[in-house]
């Protein structure tokens, strides 16, 4: 046999039997296998949610957003889209122009004004499709193929279509467009009818023939529709707000609203609804109805004008920014209510041009070879990215100190392995002396408690990759046990943006988080080795 | 071929400073089974120690087979204690987690590596089959130290020590735990490997009757050798 070697199977050998003979050491494995387990939920959690947030706010921003500093806008889109293609065209698939100022949208529920700040975006529809995911956030479905800015003759989705359980229902939609318009048109007449009638009946002995002709006219003659000049209340105290006044004549004629709209505008589906306890969604106004929208003009001092518009679709993106601010309308229609049109030359004005990069393509690369091409001091070039750099950096930030919380629980279980250790050490005094007195060296004493540790944190961290893929990949029926058992919502979705808790398992990620157990384990076994290698061998021996 | 050469060792308890041994002078011939004797405190164990470089004199020698091994470094003589000498204790010493089996290739566990074990664990395990049928202990292989009587673990302990072949045994009062029966089984045990197989054996103990079973006796008194029994044993003034 060799006589100068000194081999390793002792330390396996009695690591295993440690390992399979001392569980209060399975108790620092617990730890480790809970921490792992809970690190590899949570950044798969977390993820998810980054990845859907990231993928819905790319879905509705452009990659790049060409801007001016200016609410007048630029003149000639066409003009600066050829030079921007002319610069990047080799990694753009598409652009569009839009304008977007900030406006006041109000409407008319139950004869009380609401009013509410958006954002008024104008946008061609004929090619923004090509740079944003905006189709697909319509509740039409043919809308979400093609938009169109004319009302629907109804058709319009009355469950969340986004949604793969088709809730909350929303069944104020199924008459929305056309049947809802033509329903108010009529509610509106017969309310006329019953108030002249009344009217009538109580001025039938006094009135004189001129008095009567007043009558007449004042009653078919348009009416302003102003909130300041709507109010109209009887002797009784009954309001006469009429909440169905809204049509006005165009070019010279009575507009007939039940075969006419105004222009179409799309706004959030949350400037316009709000979900009830049972988790229907109420509407305040519908597809078909109209509103007022003010906003300032284009030129120096802007000034405010107010229109109307026909709701022809609502835009439901999940994000609450979006959804509660934002209102579409076409940038023709925009442009020419602004006078960003040249009355000479025709030449109209916008103030961005959203840019879609191709596939692969490089974000930033792109910016910066625009932001060379185009002063800086007229025009804002961003991506994506630097738009929403905030909310993104936040969200990275809240991952960061979660890991590390999260790391301090393996970290605690780690102690826990030294704390156990020393006091297997301790026990274990008396078998390092017969170790050290059959010829085993003090690194190879080391090497039994340090292979313990190993050995500890690989199963711990084994476990705990088991026990956390088994947790994310069944968070929902999880999710919907907890909620059933408790009786209170675990996950609601109208605060969130989504409707099932989403999760990324990434490699990387768990391959760090379990080498870090590993190590953690490992190294907190290092001083209780450190400490059983230096026992004198007799000492060792003696020790009761 | 054990020897030691003026060997002292002293202990520092606080202030205090305990000789144990005052230049010891111990020869072990070839083949050689001395009793060392002496009343308790009078550095038996640690003479016993020191020769089985468990513990560093202080200063003298300890050559083995004419090479000097008090001075070697640490992974020398940890090469020394599994390969070359083998010790058995009062208290046996058996490792509670591995089996009687176990227990006794622990010496070769420690020398092989994961691959020299898979090449030599066949034969390793026959010859500690072996050993343990030797002491009647064939059917107790895979029995646990506590599943043991005190006899059987001493004798677990002895085939522990011989699974290397080593040159020298020391035996630090293997019988101090044991019935008369059981300890007088265990000399006889150690006789016939002294007799039979040639095997060197130093015997530390305090019973004059099991000294007497040895070739010599050599008699330690407040860290002194005397010569009780010539024969292996040499002297110092």
């Amino acid at each position: 046999m060799a006589d100068n070697a000194i081999g390793d199977m002792y330390k396996l050998l009695l690591c295993w039997r440690y390992l399979r003979t001392r569980w209060i050491a399975l108790a620092s494995v617990i730890s480790v296998t809970l921490g792992v387990a809970t690190m590899i939920v949570v950044n798969s959690v977390m993820a998810g949610f980054s990845h859907e947030m990231q993928t819905r706010i790319h879905g509705i921003l452009s990659d790049i957003v060409f801007e001016s500093h200016s609410l007048s806008g630029f003149q000639d889109p066409q003009w600066h889209i050829e030079e921007i293609e002319r610069a990047a065209g080799d990694q753009i698939a598409g652009m569009t122009p839009t304008v977007a100022v900030p406006a006041m949208l109000s409407f008319q529920v139950r004869g009380q004004w609401v009013t509410r700040q958006v954002m008024f975006i104008g946008i061609d529809p004929r090619t923004h499709a090509q740079v944003s995911d905006f189709g697909q956030y319509l509740q039409h479905p043919t809308n979400r193929e093609q938009l169109s800015f004319s009302l629907r003759e109804g058709g319009y989705d009355t469950t969340d279509s986004q949604n793969p359980t088709k809730t909350p229902t929303r069944p104020a939609l199924e008459h929305a467009g056309w049947p809802h318009r033509r329903m108010r048109v009529e509610r509106e007449r017969l309310w006329k009818e019953r108030l002249e009638t009344k009217k009538s009946a109580e001025n039938k002995a006094t009135r004189s023939v001129d008095q009567q002709v007043q009558d007449v006219l004042a009653a078919t003659s348009p009416k302003d529709d102003s909130p300041e000049t709507s109010s109209d209340v009887t002797e009784d105290g009954e309001s006469r707000k009429n909440p169905f006044q809204t049509a006005r004549p165009a070019q010279g004629r009575a507009m007939d609203p039940a075969k006419e709209q105004f222009t179409g505008i799309v706004p959030g589906i949350g400037l316009a609804s709000f979900r009830n306890r049972q988790g229907v969604d109420q509407f305040l106004t519908l597809p078909g109805d109209d509103v007022k929208i003010t906003f300032p003009t284009a030129g120096t001092p802007p000034k405010a004008v107010s229109d109307n518009f026909t709701i022809v679709d609502f835009y439901e993106s999940k994000m609450s920014e979006y959804d509660s601010n934002f209102v579409f309308v076409p940038i023709d229609a925009l442009q020419r209510m602004r006078g960003m049109i040249d009355p000479q030359t025709g030449i109209p004005s916008v103030n961005s041009i959203q840019i879609r990069l191709k596939p692969d393509a490089k974000l930033n690369e792109v910016r910066d070879r625009l932001r060379e091409v185009f002063p800086s001091d007229l025009y804002a070039i961003a991506t994506w990215r630097d738009k929403q750099g905030p909310l993104l950096s936040a969200v990275d930030m809240e991952m960061a100190v979660l890991n590390i919380l999260l790391f301090l629980i393996i970290a605690v279980a780690g102690f826990g392995i030294l704390a156990i250790f020393f006091m297997i050490v301790v026990e274990k005094t008396r078998d390092i002396g017969i170790l050290k007195a059959l010829g085993a060296t003090s690194s190879g004493i080391a090497g039994i408690f340090l292979g313990y540790g190993l050995f500890l944190g690989l199963l711990g961290a084994g476990a705990g990759l088991v026990l956390g893929l088994s947790i994310t990949y069944n968070i929902n029926q999880i999710r919907l046990a907890v909620e059933w058992c408790t009786g209170s919502r675990v996950f609601d979705p109208s605060i969130y943006y989504f409707f099932q808790i989403p999760t990324i398992i990434d490699p990387v990620t768990i391959g760090w988080i379990i080498i870090g157990a590993i190590v953690i384990a490992t190294g907190s076994s290092v001083l209780p080795a450190v400490r059983a290698a230096r026992l004198h061998a007799v000492e060792a021996l003696r020790h009761e | 071929m054990l020897e030691t050469r003026q060997v002292c060792k002293q202990y520092q308890s606080g202030t205090t400073t305990l000789e144990v041994l005052r230049g010891v002078d111990f020869t072990l011939e070839k083949e050689g089974f001395l009793a060392v004797v002496g009343q308790s405190g009078s550095g038996k164990s640690t003479l016993l120690h020191v020769m089985g470089l468990l513990d560093a004199p202080d200063s003298g020698e300890v050559w083995i087979n004419g090479r000097r091994i008090d001075n070697l470094p640490v992974r020398e003589k940890d090469r020394l204690r599994n390969s070359s000498i083998g010790m058995v204790f009062q208290a046996y010493h058996l490792l509670p987690e591995l089996t009687a089996l176990e227990n006794v290739l622990a010496p070769l566990l420690i020398r092989y590596g994961i691959f020299d074990w898979f090449t030599q664990r066949r034969a390793a395990q026959e010859k500690a089959e072996e050993l343990l049928d030797r002491f009647g202990l064939s059917d107790r292989l895979h029995h646990r130290p506590r599943q043991l009587s005190g006899g059987e673990m001493q004798r677990v302990a002895i085939a522990r020590a011989l699974i290397t072949d080593p040159q020298v045994l020391l035996a630090d009062e293997p019988t101090g735990n044991l019935d008369e029966e059981s300890g007088a089984g265990i000399i006889e045990a150690l006789a016939e490997l002294n007799q039979d197989k040639g095997l060197s054996i130093v015997l530390v103990t305090h019973d004059a009757d099991i000294a007497s079973q040895a070739r010599g006796i050599v008699r330690l008194a407040a860290g002194i050798v005397d010569i009780m029994n010539s024969g292996a044993a040499d002297s110092a003034a």
